[in-house]
């Protein structure tokens, strides 16, 4: 019997492990979900094995559960699945995340400094032309007489 | 909800309650009187409060096609559990899928439901989509060329179909499908029909 | 040998049984090229690996009480894998995770274009 259940668990992990390389992989939300779902049941299998290593009764309840809930989730995303572009597909890395926030922030200071010059630029013409203006009126007050 | 609140919740269905009851009692691993109480109650009170529309039943279960049907299911299963590992294992051959539409012969929900639902489970099918108004299964086959084709496909989905229809459907509805009456499998004729045949009489199309 | 013996022998090789189709899901799962493919590993081997699992464990536990109660859990697996599978397959299809290069040919895509209506297809009657 130990050796049964040391090949099984040895098994079950494999399967276990090959599930979540699929998860990492993607590459949509779809297949994660699939991977996970043979996941649920890879551990209601490992659950199953432990029992009836120990020969107990009381975690079989886990079993009823899980194979009773293990496909709501699964329905739940496939239901709000969306067209989703190819390469958004995938878990952004920590430095990804972090390069895209100083590009944003980058923009956005570019963005400030833009406004900033564009209304001085305002500002001066808006001077220049009342300064025209002015001399304009002088010449012409000059002129009048 | 219903036009008809009143005699909805005065008639219980008492199908859904001793199914119910049935579960509770596997639940709790002993037959016993007071399980038996406590799973019709439950089953009432769920049934009262948490109401379902009737499922539209009108055949007849045969318990001999029955047993057939769960028996070729169980075959199917392992025959395309060794199928799909099979090619899992192959690591030389990317296989190539296909979708094949399925025009089924019945028009009822129930017996779509049941037929899309094992056609899942076994060989190399899955349903992608099914249509409840024209009836149409479509499904998607793993290996389209080591299955053998599309026809194969549709002559093992109406096989199954007629295995549900068999199972579950009355005389009438046999015959809106195109199905003679009297069953031509032979091993359901060894089993079951020999008995059936007193209480039943024998409508020919 | 006694009784007991064999019985373990028996849950055992169930056990080991099941373990190696929910292995070869796994392998499955990783090794086929799409979405549809994939579900197929899901679906299959899997269950009957579970149903293996859990006669071994109730050959291995050798309980009435215990054996309703797992066919309890196999019945809620069967009736529970193929509308999981089902959705999935369906959403992959609807919102274009399907690509035609992957399929040998498609006549659920054919008969939306024919019909090109109330038909069943990856765009029209979604609720």
């Amino acid at each position: 019997m130990i050796y049964a259940v040391i090949v099984a668990a040895a098994l079950l992990a494999g399967a276990a492990i090959l599930a979540l390389i699929r998860a990492e992989k993607g590459p949509s939300m779809l297949d994660r979900t699939v991977a996970f779902d043979v996941f649920t049941t890879t551990l209601v299998a490992a659950v199953a094995l432990e029992a009836a290593w120990s020969r107990r009764t009381d975690t079989l309840v886990l079993l009823v559960v899980l194979s009773l809930v293990g496909f709501v989730g699964s329905v739940t995303i496939s239901r709000f699945a969306a067209i989703e572009p190819e390469d958004a597909a995938r878990v952004r890395t920590r430095e990804e995340v972090e390069a895209e926030r100083l590009a944003e922030r980058a923009a956005e200071e570019a963005a400030v400094e833009a406004e900033q010059a564009r209304r001085e630029a305002l500002r001066a013409e808006a001077a220049r032309a009342a300064e025209e203006a002015a001399q304009a009126s002088d010449s012409s007050e000059e002129e009048r007489p | 909800m219903s036009l008809h609140p009143r005699r909805r919740r005065t008639k219980l269905q008492w199908g859904a309650i001793f199914l119910l009851a049935a579960v509770w009692i596997l639940l709790w691993g002993d037959v016993s009187w007071a399980n038996l109480l406590g799973g019709l109650a439950v089953g009432i009170l769920v049934t009262i409060l948490l109401p379902l529309p009737p499922i539209d039943f009108h055949g007849r279960i045969r318990p001999g096609a029955l047993l057939y049907m769960l028996g070729h299911f169980v075959w199917d299963l392992a025959v395309a559990s060794v199928h799909v590992a099979a090619l899992a294992l192959n690591f030389r051959r990317k296989p190539r899928g296909a979708v094949v539409g399925v025009q089924l012969r019945n028009h009822s929900d129930l017996y779509l439901t049941i037929t899309a639902e094992l056609s899942t489970l076994t060989p190399g099918s899955l349903v992608v989509e099914a249509h409840r108004l024209t009836g149409m299964l479509y499904l998607h086959v793993l290996d389209i060329d080591s299955y053998g084709g599309a026809q194969k496909v549709r002559e093992d989905t109406l096989a199954l179909e007629e295995r549900v229809l068999r199972a579950f459907a009355s005389d009438a509805e046999l015959l809106e499908a195109g199905l003679t009456v009297r069953p031509v499998l032979t091993r359901i004729k060894n089993g079951v029909n020999g008995k059936r045949g007193a209480d039943e009489p024998e409508v020919t199309p | 040998m006694t009784l007991d013996v064999w019985l373990d022998i028996v849950a055992g090789t169930f056990l080991v049984a099941g373990a190696f189709l929910s292995f070869i899901a796994g392998v499955g799962i990783v090794h086929f090229p799409d979405l549809l493919a994939r579900m197929h590993a899901g679906t299959k081997p899997q269950v009957l690996g579970m149903l293996f699992m859990l006669v071994g464990l109730a050959v291995r536990l050798r309980s009435w009480s215990v054996a309703g109660l797992l066919l309890l859990v196999i019945l809620f697996q069967m009736l529970t894998a193929p509308v999981g599978a089902h959705m999935v397959a369906r959403a992959g299809y609807r919102t274009g995770k399907v690509h035609a290069e992957d399929l040998e040919f498609d006549e659920l895509t054919e008969d939306t274009e024919r019909h090109d209506g109330p038909a069943p297809g990856p765009t029209s009657n979604r609720t």
